[in-house]
């Protein structure tokens, strides 16, 4: 059921830190960080960090590390390949789900606002607990599922044409910042799968080369599962690679209206 | 290791309100505010039903300032509810998924139920004349 607080043990504190600017700082920006310590035993709080961004590369990913690095080693957040196509760095800057290594400070107007992706259960400051998440996608079984023996002198093939359909859905890196946008998954992310997982669902569904299309729509046939999407269309707003799991949901949605006739 | 329950990260409060999520949820609260003013029309229609000081009675509450507001607010809930149900229905059938096409169609329907809504009442106004 949609619950509109945060539980108790969640509410943010108002005594968060302030680190103020160097001495001689030419450009100083405002960075305001969810921040929350499972060893301390207290609720959340916002951490404000003043950063010369003189001294800094473009993007957000950059700042926090140079928080890290010069200001607060505490800080804590995942990060990898900082272009983009890991997902590691997903959180939420400025209210928007996105990844910080492919977001320009610059973008961000007045103070930027840095929370952990929405409405998950926090291990320590920006570094949410995925386990849900990843337990969904491996639910609609994404990987190749075949009835008729393969060819017995190379792969299975298929056409430029059939490849196009799963050229884009297969660029999902599962950063979450889809489904972490999705109202709906906040409020069922026990039943509903969300746009990530549905949108991997989808890019099997429509493989020409997969034999159990059949069995993943049934699957999918479920109140919950899929259609608890109300095309709120946060997900595809969040896409940091500009996919669209809405239309992906929307194309298995007609697939089982189809299917009735 | 603190066995402290883990903190569920803040959603509704810090999201920004972009076109899509804002729209979608007035959808839904012009459907509740539609399915308070399904009672009113039935309480209007019973009192027709009730005789000609019943049906004048209901007739003056429905134009003092609060039942004008109210029709006002009706009105405007009706055709926003409507066009955006047609926005859902072309989704349904497998168009205007695009951000373009998306944020397009939004402003349409906020731009249309605007139009009908002042229509509506100017259309009212030069009957009562």
């Amino acid at each position: 059921m949609a619950e509109f607080r945060l539980p108790a043990n969640s509410r943010i504190r108002k005594d968060g830190k302030t680190f103020a600017a160097p001495a001689g700082a030419k450009q100083v920006r405002t960075f305001r960080i969810y921040r929350f310590d499972p060893e301390s035993g207290e609720n959340p709080r916002i951490d404000t960090y003043e950063v010369d961004v003189e001294s800094c590369g473009p993007m957000v990913l950059d700042a926090l590390i140079k928080i890290k690095n010069e200001i607060d080693p505490t800080l804590t957040f995942r990060r990898s390949c900082r272009e983009g196509i890991c997902g590691s760095c997903a959180m939420n800057i400025d209210g928007k789900n996105g990844l910080a290594c492919v977001t320009a400070c610059a973008d961000v107007k007045g103070d930027v606002r840095i929370y952990p992706l929405p409405h998950m259960p926090v291990i320590k400051d920006l570094v949410p607990d995925l386990t849900n998440f990843y337990a969904q996608y491996a639910s609609v079984k994404p990987w190749l599922q075949t009835r008729t023996p393969a060819p017995p002198d190379g792969e299975r093939l298929q056409s430029k044409a059939d490849q196009e359909k799963v050229d884009r859905p297969s660029a999902c890196i599962l950063c979450a910042c889809c489904s972490t946008s999705c109202p709906s998954y906040w409020w069922n992310s026990d039943r509903y799968l969300g746009p990530a997982a549905l949108l991997a669902a989808y890019r099997w569904i429509v493989d020409s080369r997969d034999e159990a299309t059949g069995e993943r729509l049934d699957e999918l046939e479920d109140p919950f599962r899929l259609y608890r999407c109300h095309t709120i269309m946060n997900c595809a707003e969040a896409c940091p690679k500009d996919l669209n799991p809405a239309r992906a949901i929307g194309e298995i949605k007609r697939l089982l209206a189809q299917r009735q006739h | 290791m603190s066995t402290r329950e883990r903190p569920l990260s803040p959603h509704l409060a810090v999201y920004r309100w972009q076109i899509g999520n804002t729209l979608s949820i007035l959808h839904r609260f012009t459907g509740i505010a539609l399915a308070a003013g399904f009672v009113a029309l039935c309480c209007w229609l019973v009192a027709l039903a009730g005789g000609e000081r019943d049906f004048a009675a209901a007739n003056r509450l429905l134009a003092s300032p609060l039942g004008l507001l109210c029709l006002a607010g009706w009105s405007a809930a009706f055709f926003y509810h409507l066009l955006n149900g047609v926005r859902h229905l072309v989704w349904d059938a497998g168009f205007g998924f695009e951000r373009r096409q998306r944020h397009a169609s939004g402003w349409a329907v906020v731009a249309g139920a605007l139009l009908l809504t002042a229509g509506l009442w100017l259309l009212a106004r030069h009957g009562a004349a």
